[in-house]
């Protein structure tokens, strides 16, 4: 390979117009530095024979091959966008879930994960809901926001939402009719004590705004004469 | 019959299109169905009759006044506080209110509601 610049060169020579350039052949040698080159060596431009080949192995042909031609998908590179977030969304914002076994509540929004889902707290000591994972579109974004700088929300992830591994159990012939009942699955004290964790400073600045508390504590319903293309939230 | 005629200072309402929600001035009749109609903040221009709702106000002006004398005569009359203390300008301040309620003041307003209704 030819020795690179450093910094790429503008060109030499303009366009007057697009397919006409400023300098003529002759010229545009003369402001290379062909004629220095060709003194340095000589008289002769410098040759770079390619360098002899380590002799290759034929390659063998493979042991099966289809019998026709069999055609290559095209190849794909592309690289999903992660979930624009909605401008509406930002840290401490009030959402109203849509769906769902906490529909209608009222929770606060932490922070968008990798996966694009929404990092969201009831808090858990006011409407129930605890950390919890809820995607963008089964949200409505009020324009409640609660001050959420006390919380800090680095250590959750979606590999902390992942569903336990269980390990296999290998079916013995005398219990297949026995009802294998595992205790109820109950949280482990770690996730009890993230969710405190989160929660304290949390419930602190909603406590500060009156009847906020009260708020998230309700469910949201449409009510008669309610239209959604109206309100305002 | 008619209490509130079509004359040049009478304020309007308009009731529909681009400017819906305005008061505006009347300044010159074009023809039987519309008229010349200006305001501080808006291009003088026509409009028929059916897109205006007159109200009780009126102005003292001349026919087609300028910008600037059609300006002062409003601030003369005092149009905008004869409006917002009206009763009918004081309802379309309440309904603009209601439209822009967000959710949070929704329930706020019904916890009033409720504390209110303990009264009794």
């Amino acid at each position: 390979m030819a020795a690179k610049r450093k910094t790429p060169v503008k060109t030499r020579n303009p366009d007057l117009i697009r397919g006409v350039g400023k300098y003529s052949r002759s010229k545009m040698y003369h402001k290379r530095g062909l004629w220095a080159i060709k003194a340095k060596h000589g008289g002769v431009f410098p040759r770079h024979d390619p360098k002899p080949k380590a002799p290759v192995d034929p390659e063998k042909a493979p042991k099966f091959y289809p019998a026709e031609d069999v055609k290559k998908p095209l190849l794909n590179k592309r690289k999903p966008k992660p979930t624009k977030l909605r401008a509406s969304i930002t840290p401490g914002t009030v959402l109203i879930l849509l769906a769902g076994r906490f529909m209608g509540k009222r929770v606060v929004f932490l922070k968008q994960l990798t996966s694009g889902l929404l990092l969201v707290t009831g808090p858990f000591k006011i409407n129930g809901v605890p950390l919890r994972r809820v995607n963008q579109s089964y949200v409505i974004a009020t324009s409640t926001k609660v001050d959420i700088s006390g919380v800090n929300v680095e250590k959750f992830d979606d590999k902390y939402f992942a569903k336990e591994v269980e390990k296999k159990k290998k079916k013995g012939e005398g219990e297949f009719f026995e009802a294998e009942k595992e205790d109820k699955k109950t949280l482990p004290d770690e996730k009890k004590e993230d969710q405190k964790a989160v929660d304290a400073s949390l419930i602190k600045s909603i406590e500060g705004v009156v009847d906020l508390k009260a708020y998230l504590a309700a469910r949201f319903s449409l009510k008669s004469g309610m239209k959604p293309h109206e309100l305002v939230f | 019959p008619f209490k509130r005629y079509v004359e040049i200072g009478r304020v309007a309402l308009v009731n529909y299109g681009k400017d819906y929600g305005k008061l505006v001035v009347i300044v010159d009749v074009v023809d039987q169905n519309r008229a010349l109609v200006d305001a501080p903040d808006m291009v003088r221009g026509q409009m028929n009759f059916k897109r205006l709702t007159l109200t009780d106000i009126t102005i003292d002006i001349p026919r087609v006044p300028k910008k600037k004398t059609l300006i002062e005569a409003m601030e003369k009359a005092d149009v905008k506080n004869k409006w917002e203390n009206s009763s009918w300008g004081r309802k379309l301040i309440v309904q603009k209110r209601r439209a822009a309620l967000t959710d949070f003041d929704r329930f706020k307003l019904m916890l009033a509601k409720i504390k209110v209704g303990l009264l009794h």
